[in-house]
């Protein structure tokens, strides 16, 4: 239960980038055997705190005391000796060194020479206590993503972390995962540890949770005891009063899908170094149609987008594009056909960082824009402010670098590409990744229009609630295969959950 | 093939190899610690003509070697300077240091051309660098994959920023992979004037620095493979003096191509396996491949 | 006096190419003074060293014009290097390249001396191109099928090369004059290059200057050019808009291999008038150096080997002069490059 003295207390935390003030925080406390959850929306400071409460940022203004005494937390290095740990979205783990190697990297005090045996002995109790129950010579890169993470905790609480801090620990987990997670965290909190627990989603914080401290705008804006909350309190916090509403409303039944678009018939691809190998991947995707693909990231999703595309060649199997077999078709011949590719992170996978705007949606036209050993510049760019502004995009500026552009800017020049000869299908892989709510929700509602104009779509997303909502059918891909296919009826996450996992998983 | 013939190439092979396995082993280490470094072939002959200089100006082989092992890691000290402290590209920085090395080691050893010396002397069958070589190798297998120095260090080449977060020092372990390197490839370049020909020569080393680096590839980063390594290409070498010596007409031209188009096909064929065993960071440096 | 024409030259020099004015009189002087320096250390008067090289170099109208002998293949091998790193690729295999070319020139003019000069010497240079174009495409292949890295696969190449060409001259194309010193016979007055009032300058310098125009034309002003710059600039998002990435390397490995081929082909007939064992004292090497301390740009590179020219001769006039041994020459180049090298601007395209 809760001690007197909080294990970590944090008062008048302040924290500015530039001109934004990310952090202004009162009071923020984590007792001994205590579960917090740091609740709110993107960007809304639950992820700056922590990682000042890590050392990772220094702030502006703010007094902290650890075990009541008063304590400067000036690095991760700092925090560690003073009990701080913290897991983040992207594990500090290094693949190719194995679970015992990164263990040891860890810690402080060992002597010159390590073994795997020594430090078995030393890690085996609390890993069984976690429920780890791997072999530690395995390179880290080869677990699943559940049991990385708990390597990951592993590590701080050996550390000696006394409060441990997660950031979003259930982004990367399927449902049937994040049991194993919670469990965990319960066990954590038995033992006298206190846990912070960074997430946006209401359902997590609803079971489990001794106290949940809503997050808007940099700024705590209301701490309510676990139990007591509901749903809607909670919203009112983390919103205001522009609160969206708690449910979607429902969508218009659709009208049957027009002329088949896309035709995987028992596709199958290589084995290859690093890729998810897809076997017997069949479906239809008609015009006018949105069809989700679920399931947890590494499972040939971006297998799957690739095959289609032209960057992977089916080793058996066929792929129609249109009736046509498309199966050996380049890249560049499928694009000219009419697809479009939106892929999750615009800067790294469809723009060239070093390139202006202009050149960046002169590529990948094909031969549109061909005019002897140039380009037709002035024809593309006419092309470009069309689609813009059917796009209702601001107007573009073609001189910019592509790598001085915002997120969000950067995702507008895609789509403008992309959207500018009238994409008969759209194959789109996590792309509201990265953005946030307001972005996410106009690119949804572009897929929309886009159906509405006839268009197929195909959506990956990890984020069921984006599929539920958008979707007109759903199938979950696991282990390269085609494990589920769900009618909008049963759109619910303890029906596709155990489908993206596959049988009853012990975790 | 006799096996008195096979004796002479083993034997042979061992000792062309042991160079080869010094800068292969020192190469390693850095190339772990995510630094490549394309100047081993000027490292080499650096320690070559410093080797050679310092046994005919002190007249105690084991100095020469031990100066030469010293002279190179300051060198390599200083590469490190410009790639670490400045942030230079890796392979600019190499291919400079590889004519430094063609320079300083032709002066250096200008005096001493056509000079005799007393050479390493030979404990039994071979001089004692070639009895340590396997040793050192095991050492290195020892250091890196049982210690927590050589933990830290495979970290680094990972992922720097990764083992930073752990609390590892990134400068400091890439300084000291690179002088362990420079000393090996010192040791390497002596061995090839103070034991092998006993002779000095511009540009001696004829590429071995090259190959060294191809052989750290094919050990995939393992000391131990290493010791494989050095002795199939020392072979190769060795396969085409015994030829000569025995009169076999085969174009020197030929036979010495040998190595190079033969770690060529090791290369291939690792690639095609798809082995890739690189240290991560080093492949943002040096291997678009992947 | 004679120190102010020679800083006057080089500013005007750097100043033509106005971007990397600060970069190329910073190198100028730190070679001035580098060598200062070592001559002092020698015990010998660096003032006096200088004014005679000046004289030597710039007063005299041979003496300028051997700079440019020196800076023609320099020309070439540097775009051997530039054009494949606008994609990404490293290619350090100039010297084999180099080597390969000079040698399938020599067939050309050992096979067919009896042709025109107007016919055979654009004979020779589409065979020094085939050479070295050719003996890049392994690297090439290797790398677009991403089985092994062009850095290293160059480098064992140019071992290779000499080899080849030496097994060729001593054994079938092995000229029955010289015994003792192995080459190839004399090329007939049709397959040599020819050269300018009484100077070294040969047409060479033209193929070179054709190389760099054609190479800054086809980056800046090509629709190739744009998608090599994609390439370079992120090859995943480049193949994901369509753009052939295997062929472009493939073509690209080759032109450039071509490129320093060619740059063999004006060894072998201008200045060797046979093929030899030594073509080339690291001039693909070199290449590498001045393309990277350029940044791919082309007046850089034209700016760069001038200047390496001038280093280059300066450590020879010091050698006669002097009697300073030329691997000082490598030495303090080397010495210069790592004094740029340190410097915390990274040059060229921040690779």
């Amino acid at each position: 239960m809760t001690g007197s003295t909080p294990l970590l207390e944090a008062k008048g935390v302040v924290k500015r980038f530039g001109a934004l003030v990310a952090n202004d925080v009162a009071d923020f406390a984590v007792n001994a055997g205590e579960v917090v959850a740091l609740l709110g929306e993107n960007g809304a400071g639950k992820s700056t705190l922590c990682k000042i409460l890590y050392g990772y940022y220094r702030p502006d203004a703010g007094e902290f005391t650890v075990a009541g005494r008063p304590a400067t937390i000036d690095s991760p290095r700092a925090a560690r000796r003073l009990g701080i740990g913290m897991v983040f979205q992207n594990f500090s783990l290094i693949p190719a060194l194995t679970v015992w190697e990164n263990v040891a990297l860890f810690l402080d005090d060992l002597p010159f020479v390590i073994g795997p045996e020594a430090l078995r002995r030393r890690v085996g109790p609390l890993a069984e206590r976690l429920r780890l129950s791997v072999d530690f010579r395995l390179p880290v890169g080869r677990l699943a993503v559940g049991d990385r993470q708990k390597v990951e905790i592993l590590k701080q609480l050996l550390a000696g972390a006394r409060v441990l801090i997660l950031d979003e620990p259930t982004k990367v987990l399927a449902p049937q995962e994040t049991e194993g997670l919670f469990r965990a965290i319960a066990e954590l909190r038995r033992e006298g540890y206190g846990v912070v627990f960074i997430t946006h989603k209401l359902r997590e914080v609803m079971v489990g949770v001794d106290r949940v401290a809503v997050m808007r705008q940099g700024r705590i804006v209301g701490t309510v005891s676990g139990r007591a909350a509901s749903e809607a309190q909670l919203l009112r916090l983390m919103f205001g009063d522009s609160a969206p509403p708690a449910s979607r409303p429902p969508r218009a039944r659709q009208a049957a899908p027009g002329e088949t678009a896309l035709a995987l018939e028992g596709v199958a691809t290589a084995p290859d170094f690093g890729a998810t190998t897809l076997s017997d991947v069949s479906l239809r995707l008609g015009g006018g149609e949105i069809l989700g693909i679920a399931g947890v990231s590494g499972n040939g999703q971006r297998e799957l987008a690739e095959c289609i595309l032209g960057l992977r060649r089916p080793s058996r199997g066929v792929k129609r594009l249109w009736g046509e077999d498309a199966t050996g078709w380049s890249v560049a011949r499928i694009r000219e056909r009419g697809v479009a590719s939106i892929p999750e992170d615009p800067l790294a996978l469809a723009l060239i960082s070093g390139l202006t705007v202009r050149e960046n949606l002169a590529l990948g036209g094909g031969r549109r824009y061909r005019s002897g050993l140039g380009l037709d510049w002035p024809r593309l760019v006419a092309d470009m402010d069309r689609s813009a502004e059917r796009l209702r995009f601001p107007p573009l500026s073609y001189g910019a670098r592509a790598s001085a552009l915002s997120g969000g800017n950067q995702q507008r020049i895609v789509l403008t590409r992309e959207f500018a000869h009238g994409a008969k299908l759209i194959v789109a892989l996590y792309p509201t990744r990265g953005l946030d709510a307001r972005g996410a929700e106009a690119l949804r509602a572009l897929f929309g229009e886009a159906r509405a104009a006839g268009a197929a779509v195909l959506l990956v997303s990890e984020d069921l609630d984006e599929l539920f909502a958008v979707s007109d059918r759903l199938i979950v891909l696991r282990d390269g295969r085609i494990a589920g296919a769900f009618p909008p009826a049963s759109f619910r996450a303890e029906a596709v959950g155990p489908c993206m996992v596959g049988a009853a998983d012990a975790a | 093939m006799s096996a008195s013939f096979a004796a002479a190439v083993l034997s042979s092979s061992v000792l062309s190899g042991t160079s080869l396995l010094y800068a292969t082993l020192g190469e390693l280490v850095g190339e772990r610690a995510g630094i490549v470094n394309l100047g081993l072939e000027g490292l080499m002959l650096i320690g070559a003509a410093a080797g050679f200089a310092a046994t005919a100006v002190v007249g105690n082989p084991y100095l020469g070697v031990a100066v030469a092992g010293f002279a190179c890691l300051a060198v390599n000290l200083g590469f490190g300077f410009i790639v670490i402290a400045r942030r230079a590209n890796q392979l600019a920085s190499g291919l400079t240091l590889m004519f430094f090395g063609f320079g300083a080691s032709a002066l250096i050893g200008r005096p001493f051309v056509g000079a005799l010396v007393s050479g390493l002397p030979r404990l039994g069958a071979f001089d004692a660098l070639v009895w340590l070589a396997a040793p050192t190798a095991l050492l290195l297998w020892l250091l890196l994959f049982r210690t927590r120095w050589g933990l830290a260090l495979r970290a680094v080449g990972e992922d720097p920023a990764a083992a930073f977060a752990a609390g590892q020092r990134p400068e400091r372990l890439q300084y000291q992979a690179l002088a362990v390197a420079g000393l090996l490839g010192g040791v390497g370049g002596a061995h090839l004037s103070v034991a092998l020909t006993q002779t000095w020569d511009e540009g001696m080393t004829a590429g071995r620095g090259f190959i060294s680096i191809a052989l750290v590839i094919f050990a995939k980063w393992n000391p131990l493979w290493a010791l494989a390594g050095a002795l199939v290409f020392g072979g190769a070498e060795a396969l085409q003096l015994q030829l000569q010596a025995r009169g076999v007409d085969v174009s020197p031209f030929l036979m010495t191509m040998v190595p190079y188009l033969l770690t060529l096909l090791v290369l291939l064929f690792w690639g095609w396996r798809r082995r890739s065993a690189a240290p991560a960071g080093l492949g943002r440096n040096f291997f678009g491949v992947e | 006096m004679r120190r102010e024409s020679l800083l006057a030259l080089c500013a005007a020099a750097a100043s033509a190419a106005r971007r990397r004015a600060p970069r190329a009189l910073g190198v100028a002087l730190a070679a001035l003074a580098a060598f200062a320096l070592l001559l002092l250390v020698d015990g010998k008067d660096p003032l006096r060293a200088y004014r005679d090289t000046a004289v030597y170099v710039f007063g005299n109208a041979y003496g300028f014009s051997e700079l440019l002998v020196r800076m023609t293949p320099l020309l070439m091998t540097s775009v051997a290097v530039a054009l494949p790193s606008r994609l990404g690729l490293i290619n350090v295999g100039g010297e084999g390249q180099l080597y390969m070319g000079g040698w399938l020139a020599t067939a050309g003019a050992l096979n067919f001396p009896d042709l025109p000069a107007w016919a055979l010497l654009p004979l020779m240079t589409a065979l020094g191109f085939a050479g070295g174009a050719l003996w890049a495409l392994p690297p090439g292949l290797m790398r677009a099928a991403k089985l092994v890295n062009e850095t290293i696969s160059g480098l064992l190449l140019n071992y290779v090369a000499p080899l080849i060409v030496s097994f060729f001259i001593f054994g079938p194309w092995r000229s029955s004059e010289s015994a003792s010193y192995p080459q190839s016979p004399a090329f007939v007055a049709a397959a040599r290059l020819p050269s300018f009032a009484g100077t070294r300058i040969h047409l060479g310098l033209l193929s070179g200057l054709v190389c760099l125009a054609l190479y800054g034309l086809a980056i800046n002003r090509t629709r190739w050019g744009l998608e090599m710059r994609a390439i370079g600039g992120n090859a995943e998002a480049s193949l994901r808009l369509g753009i052939p990435v295997s062929g472009y390397v493939i073509a690209t490995m080759a032109a450039a291999g071509g490129f320093a081929g060619v740059a063999g082909m004006a060894e072998v007939s201008a200045i060797q008038g046979r093929l030899v064992a030594e073509l080339s004292p690291g001039y693909g090497f070199v290449g590498f150096l001045v393309a990277w301390l350029a940044g791919g740009n082309p007046v850089g590179i034209l700016v760069m080997a001038f200047l390496f020219a001038v280093v280059s001769s300066v450590g020879d006039i010091l050698q006669i002069t002097q009697g300073v041994p030329y691997a000082v020459v490598n030495v303090l180049m080397a010495v210069i490059l790592f004094i740029v090298l340190g410097q915390r601007r990274p040059l060229g395209a921040g690779r």
